[in-house]
């Protein structure tokens, strides 16, 4: 069929493959017949109602936060102009309106940070210091206080920036810690591996949200009195440590996947322990589980929603806001969770899909 | 237990003394009171039925299995659980493995060249320069590019010896080498070991090969059941075995 509407040549030939694979496959008896039709009838009428509902019936615009035109299509067309008119709250949340520049110079800092890192020729020890530039520009930015930048603290910091901020420093933290804690729970040496089964264990046996209230209630207890710790900070650091719980084991199924032998021959060549890991070990145990860990990876960004529950405004909290803050626009939700959806949505599959490119990729390279 | 302290190193002595040593996997005594000196140059072919603990034995020599009770002494040092004398010993001994053991991610050259940059720390130029001559020697230079997936199993093998041989052993340890080749491919392997006999490499080789054992073993050696049952020269090896264990083993092997 996708020959067919690729157009290629001798359509009389292609016509009647595609007729065949229609016979063979939808109308190959009466049940199946009858079942290919319902469905159809099912997929046509859903197609109709979201069709009708997203496009023919939607409201695209409105005058003045006037949201009757709105209301009077309900539940039959959707209400495009909340996007329209408060994109700009979901996203940049509760910072200062005309400062918003800011949040999006850092946002736009972010894709090109991870953009560039996508690159295999730019993989080198120059990107770190790429990496390390561009944080500090993200910092400055959304801090401000210099450049005649008026200072904006974090408790203000909201939307998609938060959700970047969250998910980026919680990979690239968690991760190492990760790579370690498999390492660890692995290695010989009795305390070692009991600290890291104990750490693994007991992250893993508790929800995110309750890490989360624990980082944000109960930290501030056991601290100092003076001390006070960032919010975000808090809840960063309660990400990481969740996250790397998770990446360890992980990677430990990476590590157990390597054969004897290997460890063997390095050890038989002279290899020091740091050695045979970071360069004959993990080299190859990492690239077994890129599928889980672009999984945790994805897991990750969209858990970073959770550090709503302590009073951080992500992109998510900010379009929830948005419909049940302002009456006019109360009600309105179903079109304010698509569109940050469709945001997470890009974000995840570029994440799925760029694991496969790498896949793909390696196994070009070193077919076994 | 070994005693801690290690004799200083001398020249005349034996290369590799093993003193009583004895190993148990749990319950099963793999090693009983195993006692061997290795001269410089001397070339040991070791076989023996499997089970017999001839692997064993070789891999105590660069520490791969521990042994518990006995010397290992390698070049003046003695085998303890120190980590120095360890380190001390494996950059003076390769292992060539049945099973290859190449490192799949890495090209044939960086697989030659990984160790000498890491742990001789040579310069990349230098350590590529000495690769390619090894390569030449075990007769695959043009291989150099490819990974270990794409290369057949005796040139594989052959990669292994070369990857053993840049980190310039004065010992080189072959366990069962041949074993997982094709039938076709055990020659090319033993050729390339052959001639690193003749070039006076130190050798242990656990082996079935009893032409490669006539061709160039000093010394033949024949163990069961963890224990050196008989130690000659092959001539008398294969022609007057004193044991009756020796004598099954060789009427099964030479046999057919």
């Amino acid at each position: 069929m996708t020959d067919v509407a690729a157009g290629k040549p001798i359509p009389g030939l292609m016509q009647s493959r595609a007729a065949q694979w229609v016979r063979a496959n939808l109308f190959s008896s009466w049940l199946n017949t009858a079942i290919t039709l319902v469905i159809a009838y099912f997929l046509i009428k859903v197609l109709v109602a979201v069709l009708s509902w997203a496009l023919f019936n939607a409201v695209w615009t409105v005058e003045n936060n006037n949201t009757q035109a709105c209301r009077a299509v309900q539940g039959m067309g959707a209400c495009w102009a909340v996007i329209a008119e408060k994109y700009r709250f979901i996203l940049f949340g509760t910072y200062p309106y005309e400062q918003q520049w800011r949040e999006l110079a850092a946002i736009v800092t972010f894709i090109a940070l991870y953009g560039i890192s996508a690159m295999r020729r730019f993989w080198s020890l120059r990107l770190l210091y790429v990496w390390i530039a561009g944080l500090v520009l993200i910092g400055v930015v959304m801090w401000g206080g210099v450049f005649g930048l008026p200072v904006v603290e974090t408790d203000r910091w909201g939307g998609l920036v938060i959700t970047l901020i969250l998910a980026t420093f919680g990979i690239a933290v968690a991760f190492p810690i990760g790579v370690l804690l498999a390492l660890g729970r692995r290695s010989d040496m009795p305390a070692i591996k009991t600290l890291s089964v104990v750490y693994i264990e007991a992250i893993r046996g508790v929800p995110l949200v309750s890490l989360l209230f624990m980082a944000s209630v109960m930290l501030p207890l056991f601290l100092p009195e003076g001390v006070n710790i960032n919010k975000l900070l808090r809840a960063q650091v309660a990400m990481i440590m969740f996250a790397s719980a998770y990446l360890a084991e992980v990677v430990r199924g990476g590590l157990q996947a390597i054969p004897k032998g290997q460890y063997e021959a390095a050890s038989a060549l002279g290899l020091s322990y740091w050695q045979k890991t970071g360069l004959i070990i993990l080299p190859q145990a990492l690239r077994l589980v890129i599928p889980p860990l672009v999984n945790t990876f994805i897991g990750l960004f969209k858990d970073t929603s959770l550090v709503v529950i302590i009073g951080i405004y992500d992109l998510l909290d900010a379009a929830k806001t948005t419909v049940n803050t302002d009456p006019e626009w109360r009600g309105f939700g179903v079109e304010a969770y698509l569109f940050v959806s469709i945001i997470y949505f890009i974000f995840c599959f570029a994440m799925s899909k760029y694991s496969q490119h790498v896949e793909a990729d390696l196994a070009r390279a070193r077919r076994r | 237990m070994p005693s801690a302290t290690a004799p200083a190193r001398s020249p005349a002595g034996p290369m590799i003394e093993l003193r009583h040593v004895n190993k148990w996997y749990a319950e099963f005594h793999v090693l009983r009171d195993i006692n061997l000196n290795v001269t410089r140059g001397e070339k040991i072919v070791i076989c023996g039925p499997s089970g017999s603990g001839k692997s064993t034995m070789i891999r105590c020599i660069n520490r791969l299995e521990e042994h518990q009770q006995g010397q290992i002494i390698v070049e003046g040092v003695e085998l303890t659980g120190d980590v120095r004398n360890i380190d001390a010993v494996r950059r003076e001994v390769g292992m060539v493995f049945q099973q290859f053991n190449l490192f799949p991610h890495l090209t044939v050259l960086e697989n030659l060249t990984l160790a000498p940059i890491w742990v001789r720390k040579m310069p990349k130029r230098e350590a590529e320069e000495m690769a390619m001559s090894y390569l030449n020697r075990v007769h695959i230079p043009e291989q150099a590019k490819k990974y270990p997936g794409q290369l057949s199993g005796g040139q594989q093998q052959r990669v292994a010896i070369a990857r053993s041989l840049c980190m310039k052993p004065k010992i080189m340890l072959f366990d069962e080498p041949t074993s997982a080749l094709d039938p076709e491919m055990v020659k090319e392997v033993l050729d390339v070991m052959i001639e690193l006999a003749h070039e006076g490499m130190t050798m242990l080789c656990v082996t079935h090969e009893m032409g490669f054992a006539r061709a160039v073993a000093d010394t033949v050696i024949f163990m069961d059941r963890g224990e050196i049952v008989e130690s000659d020269r092959p001539s008398e090896f294969f022609s007057h075995p004193k044991s009756d264990r020796t004598k099954l083993f060789l009427s099964q092997i030479l046999g057919h």
